[in-house]
């Protein structure tokens, strides 16, 4: 009986021991294979992003270096200070916007002797208008300065300063100074501050990221930097019974708008096209006024002209940029002549506004009927030159090409047909690149704390390039700034942008896998309970167990 | 500014604005005909002619012709576009034939340039941006309901070469119809709804209808009799059944104010035609049986469609019509009840019905009547069943009195599970005075859960099958000029006197598919965590438990119980 007991007890011990080892075996198994295959095969499919190259990209330091190179002519300066040429100099402005934005305007300037190509050039006598200036091809964003002798007869006497349609000014030398390059320096200054960007063109280029409380309204005029524009005229007459409204729209568009559009197409694509829509009336009644027998539109009541207009206007159907509207309206015979008064009461002379980030509206009246005229619709040639004089200038105004004040004696050469001068658009480069970089800053944030809020998200692989490709183009584009490449930098900003709209706006983000935890938990319960209880219970009851017999051996001895 | 002063002041020698003719016009043109079961068809048409070549690239410049469609034919090089938005369908059996059927539900078929690379890219953003600018769901077609026809659908404008890989056929049944479909259709006419016959357009009436049809065709025609150039023609049509006897109060007698809640008052002043036909034909009887008010200008006498229709015109172009009052109100009053007005079936119409039961299998059955008297004629077949019932094409039969009728034509491309529909065309000859029955069988295919529509219990729709025929007419008719003949009689080309062309749609079939209960896959997964924890429970018992063998104690509470039992009943415990 006893020797049974002891087999059967040794034979339960064995029993004890292997079904230790089994259970022992199954948290293994649980733990080593069953834990990681549950992880991976529940896992969302992230590709691994840069994010702390995006967290650098959040603080912008905006290194924005202007090559310039003063040539001196023949005699300007003073023996002492000419041996010094050619030397290099650097000054140096910064601007810091907020503790995360700032702006530090870098300027080379290199002094040196002019060439004799130059000098010829420079000791010319030019007439009144036309100055020749030297010919050169200067790379966007540099400046050419040449400094003349204080009687030289390239520009008219009372002119100290001359400012070119392409990328070079000239600047007479005082005279009677024995410091000229002080003088000069100053006068350096002023010119790029005309010829290059402003402190307020790159400040209104971020206002994204800086309070409103800085800034004026001008900032807000332009429209957002985009990769493509589309421009369109539309003529509203809303009484075609009586006006029967023709207008050269193609001509026009051939004649001025095309001049100024071709300089542009290098920062976007633009596109446009132009419509007659007739029966479409503005949102307001106009006031009449019995003093000039006209009709008033004042201006607090512009506001509600657009809206009801814009859904006549039609949306672009072929491409997502922006739209430029600019509106010419034949107001109603009833409703002639109209025109549009300021805050002040006086009338605009123009006779057109401008919505901010939308377009422009004219209005056009058409020549009070003769009495012998009774015959209607009346036919109504819309002269061309009037309208285009104002949609041209407020397409300017919406580009962002500000009119920048001149110094005092200083002269501007005209752009010719051109539409455009090489520095004007140069500044427009300027603002647009350092606005692009802003946006890619911001997007790239944003994006970037939306995927790690949320963690359910998916981002494949193409998404994830797209975002590498994004920073990386920034960053160049921010190098490049500093390297005064400037041309190189927006497109290198431009790509930026693209990339990362892509990914910002890729659909595959917006597969996002919904699980909330609850339902989780709905799905695991009757799965991992049942399983997970009976062997945590084993093994506590293991560790008991080998807690006990640890005693029990203390105990013994 | 002073910039662009300067500018312009370079540029102030500009050359007078020289006079060119205009280079697009307007019709537009309303057509009211009685229907035999007493009803009034409205049909409106606006016709936007452009002499101009849309498909040149830069800029564009638009004047009657609409901005948003112009710019998506240059862009996606169309060289066609039909697109029909319809609410109801058209019961050809008691409304005779229509001047221009479309199928229940939305309906989009484009012919592209031959210079376009990628047919199936274009086609989608092409028919996602019809979906933005008309707000329909036509961003819901997609390869599984497109299909590219060989034979029924043919360029109605100038065409040079007709391969039909530049051709997208799409039908989406389920597509409701209302007043945000309206509206941008209306905004893209010169005049808007503010003059002219738009005026009429005011959609509570619209769609307090049987019947309510909107269509935007868009083709190249011949600019003129040489046709050496051409032109660009946007057609908007707009057809309303207006059920006259629950508005008028069983009566049939209707007017312009009574149907629209409006009277016209002037012509669009953009249009260079502006004109409402009223169809007064008698029927063939001597007495006339109705009267229209006011007195019509003229009279104009046309066959349509294989029979002579005569139709009062007023054109509201012409002063003398707004001399005598200052609104146009038209009225139409029969003079005699006549309830007896039997409809001569039309020559050409067909019939569709699904049968079978149960979830399993089915089949599809379209009857296509040829009522001609003595002539046969061959009728083109399209049929495009989604993919999800599964056709037999062995079991495709086509009976005609009887016998078997084998078609001379067919082409069939069969369905592809999620990619694309089933497509079957065929070229059927239909003897005189005959039924002809087309059967095929199908089965339903189970779905994955997340492919059932929110009201999966409804059902799925198939679209209608087409048919389009050249239908040989009674009576002789006439060659017409284009451009002077009514608008409703000059989409489709007739290619003589003899025969006018057809096409028609069935009814869309409604189809029920095996559902199933939607809180299955939870259900599933508690059942199989369950039966996996259970199985795993035991196994693990088994393996990791030690078994001894215990010595009989006391007993448990049931021997205990039974126990007390047996001693109440003076048995020995246990």
């Amino acid at each position: 009986m006893a020797a049974s007991a002891g087999v059967t007890g040794a034979v339960d011990a064995a029993e004890k021991a292997r079904g230790k080892y089994a259970a022992l075996s199954f948290a293994t198994i649980a733990v080593v294979v069953g834990l990681p295959l549950w992880w991976k095969t529940t896992a969302t499919d992230r590709a691994s992003l840069p994010y702390s190259e995006i967290a650098n990209l959040d603080t912008l330091e905006f290194q924005l270096t202007v090559p310039i190179s003063v040539v001196f002519a023949k005699g300007t300066l003073p023996g002492d200070q000419e041996r010094k040429l050619p030397f290099r100099e650097s000054q140096e402005a910064e601007t810091p916007l907020n503790p995360k934005t700032s702006v530090t305007a870098h300027y080379q300037i290199s002094y040196r002797r002019a060439t004799p190509q130059e000098e010829q050039a420079l000791s010319q006598v030019s007439g009144q208008d036309d100055v020749v200036l030297p010919a050169q091809e200067a790379p966007a964003g540099s400046l050419t300065i040449f400094v003349i002798p204080p009687g030289s007869h390239l520009l008219p006497q009372v002119a100290t300063m001359y400012i070119g349609k392409h990328r070079s000014a000239i600047i007479r030398a005082p005279g009677g100074t024995a410091d000229v390059l002080a003088v000069v320096r100053t006068k350096i200054q002023q010119v790029t501050r005309v010829m290059s960007f402003s402190a307020e063109s790159i400040t209104g280029a971020l206002s994204d990221r800086i309070p409103i409380l800085h800034l004026g309204t001008e900032w807000k005029r332009p429209f957002k930097s985009s990769l493509g524009y589309e421009i369109t005229f539309s003529l509203l007459n809303p009484d075609p019974k009586t006006h029967d409204v023709h207008w050269d729209i193609e001509g026009a568009i051939r004649r001025y708008v095309e001049p100024l559009l071709n300089k542009l197409r290098s920062v976007a694509e633009i596109s446009v096209d132009s419509q007659i829509l007739y029966y479409a009336a503005l949102g307001v009644t106009p006031r009449f006024d019995a003093s000039s027998s006209s009709y008033i539109l004042g201006a607090h009541s512009l506001p509600h002209v657009i809206n009801p207009v814009e859904a006549r206007l039609g949306s672009s159907a072929a491409s997502l940029f922006p739209v430029l509207n600019f509106l010419l309206y034949v107001p109603e015979r009833l409703h002639s002549p109209l025109y549009i008064q300021d805050k002040d009461g006086a009338a605009v002379s123009t006779n057109a506004f401008h919505s901010p980030r939308w377009g422009g509206i004219m209005v056009y009246n058409v020549e009070p009927e003769a009495a012998n005229e009774t015959s209607f619709p009346r036919r109504v040639d819309v002269d061309m030159v009037r309208v285009m004089e104002v949609f041209l200038a407020q397409l300017r105004l919406l580009f962002g090409i500000l009119p920048v004040p001149l110094p005092e004696d200083a002269l501007l050469e005209s752009f010719g047909n051109e539409g455009l001068s090489a520095w004007e658009l140069d500044r427009l480069l300027w603002a647009r690149t350092v606005e692009n970089v802003a946006t890619v800053a911001t997007t790239l944030t944003s994006l970037a704390q939306l995927l790690e809020k949320i963690s359910n998200i998916v981002i494949q692989e193409d998404v994830a390039s797209q975002v590498f490709h994004a920073v990386e183009s920034a960053q160049k584009a921010l190098l490049d700034l500093g390297l005064g490449h400037l041309e190189s930098a927006f497109q290198a900003s431009k790509e930026a942008v693209m990339s990362s709209e892509r990914a910002f706006f890729d659909p595959s983000l917006l597969h996002l896998l919904y699980f909330p935890d609850d339902q989780k938990f709905a799905i695991y319960i009757p799965l991992f309970l049942p399983m997970a209880v009976p062997i945590l219970l084993s093994l506590v009851k293991i560790l008991r167990e080998a807690r006990q017999s640890k005693k029990d051996s203390t105990k013994m001895d | 500014m002073e910039q662009a002063k300067a500018l312009l002041g370079l540029l102030l020698l500009v050359p007078a604005l020289a006079a060119e003719p205009l280079r697009d016009s307007l019709r537009e043109e309303l057509l009211l005909s009685p229907l035999p079961s007493g009803d009034l068809a409205a049909t409106f048409q606006f016709r936007t002619r452009w002499d101009s070549d849309l498909q040149r690239e830069g800029v564009s410049h638009y004047r009657l012709f609409p901005k948003a469609l112009g710019q998506l034919i240059s862009k996606y090089s169309v060289r066609e576009l039909h697109l029909s938005l319809t609410q109801g369908f058209w019961r050809t059996r008691s409304w005779g034939q229509p001047y221009l059927q479309a199928p229940a539900g939305a309906e989009l078929w484009v012919w592209f340039q031959d210079s376009v690379a990628d047919v199936d890219k274009a086609w989608k953003d092409l028919s996602n941006i019809l979906s933005g600018i008309f707000c329909a769901s036509l961003n819901f077609i997609d390869s599984t309901n497109t299909v590219t026809p060989t034979a029924s659908f043919k360029p109605l404008g100038l065409a040079n070469a007709t391969d039909h890989h530049f051709l997208r056929y799409a039908v989406l049944p389920r597509e409701v119809v209302c007043t945000e479909n309206l509206t941008p259709w209306k905004k893209l006419l010169p005049c808007s709804s503010k003059a002219g016959l738009a005026v009429l357009l005011k959609a509570e009436r619209l769609f307090h209808s049987s019947y309510h049809s909107q269509a935007v065709h868009i083709r190249p025609i011949c600019r003129d009799g040489a046709c050496l150039t051409s032109s660009w023609e946007l057609r908007q049509t707009l057809t309303v059944v207006f059920d006259s006897f629950a508005t008028g109060q069983g009566k049939k007698d209707w007017s312009l104010f009574k149907i629209f809640s409006r009277t016209l008052t002037e012509a669009c002043p953009l249009a260079s035609q502006s004109k409402i036909y009223v169809d007064i034909s008698s029927k063939g009887q001597e007495n006339e049986l109705l009267e229209v008010t006011p007195a019509p200008q003229s009279v104009h006498e046309a066959s349509v469609q294989g029979n002579r229709r005569t139709y009062a015109v007023y054109d509201l172009l012409d002063p003398g019509l707004f001399n005598v009052s200052r609104s146009l109100n038209v009225q139409l009053k029969w003079k005699r009840p006549q309830d007896s007005l039997d409809l001569a079936a039309p020559v050409l119409h067909a019939q569709r019905y699904v049968s079978g039961y149960g979830l399993q299998t089915g089949e599809i059955s379209t009857l296509v009547y040829n009522t001609h008297p003595y002539r046969a004629f061959p009728v083109l077949l399209l049929e495009t069943v989604p993919w999800y019932l599964r056709l037999y094409i062995h079991t495709l039969t086509i009976i005609t009195k009887g016998k078997e009728n084998k078609p001379s034509y067919i082409h069939y491309q069969p369905a592809q599970d999620r990619r694309r529909p089933h497509l079957l065309e065929m070229l059927i000859q239909l003897p005189a005075n005959s039924v002809t029955k087309i059967t095929i069988q199908f089965e339903r295919a189970l779905l994955k859960w997340t492919e059932y529509t929110p009201d999966p219990n409804h059902g799925f729709y198939v679209s209608p099958s087409v048919l389009s025929a050249l239908v040989p007419s009674i009576i002789a008719m006439k060659e017409e000029d284009e451009e002077l003949s009514p608008l409703f009689a000059s989409l489709f080309p007739s290619s003589d006197g003899s025969s006018y062309f057809v096409r028609l749609y069935t009814e869309p079939l409604l189809v029920n598919l095996p559902t199933p209960d939607f809180s299955m896959p939870y259900n599933v997964i508690c059942l199989t965590c369950t039966v996996v924890a259970v199985c795993y429970g035991s196994f693990y018992n088994l393996l990791t438990r030690t078994f001894h063998v215990e010595e009989p104690s006391r007993g448990g509470l049931a021997k205990r119980l039974a126990n007390i039992i047996r001693k109440m009943r003076g048995v020995p415990p246990l």
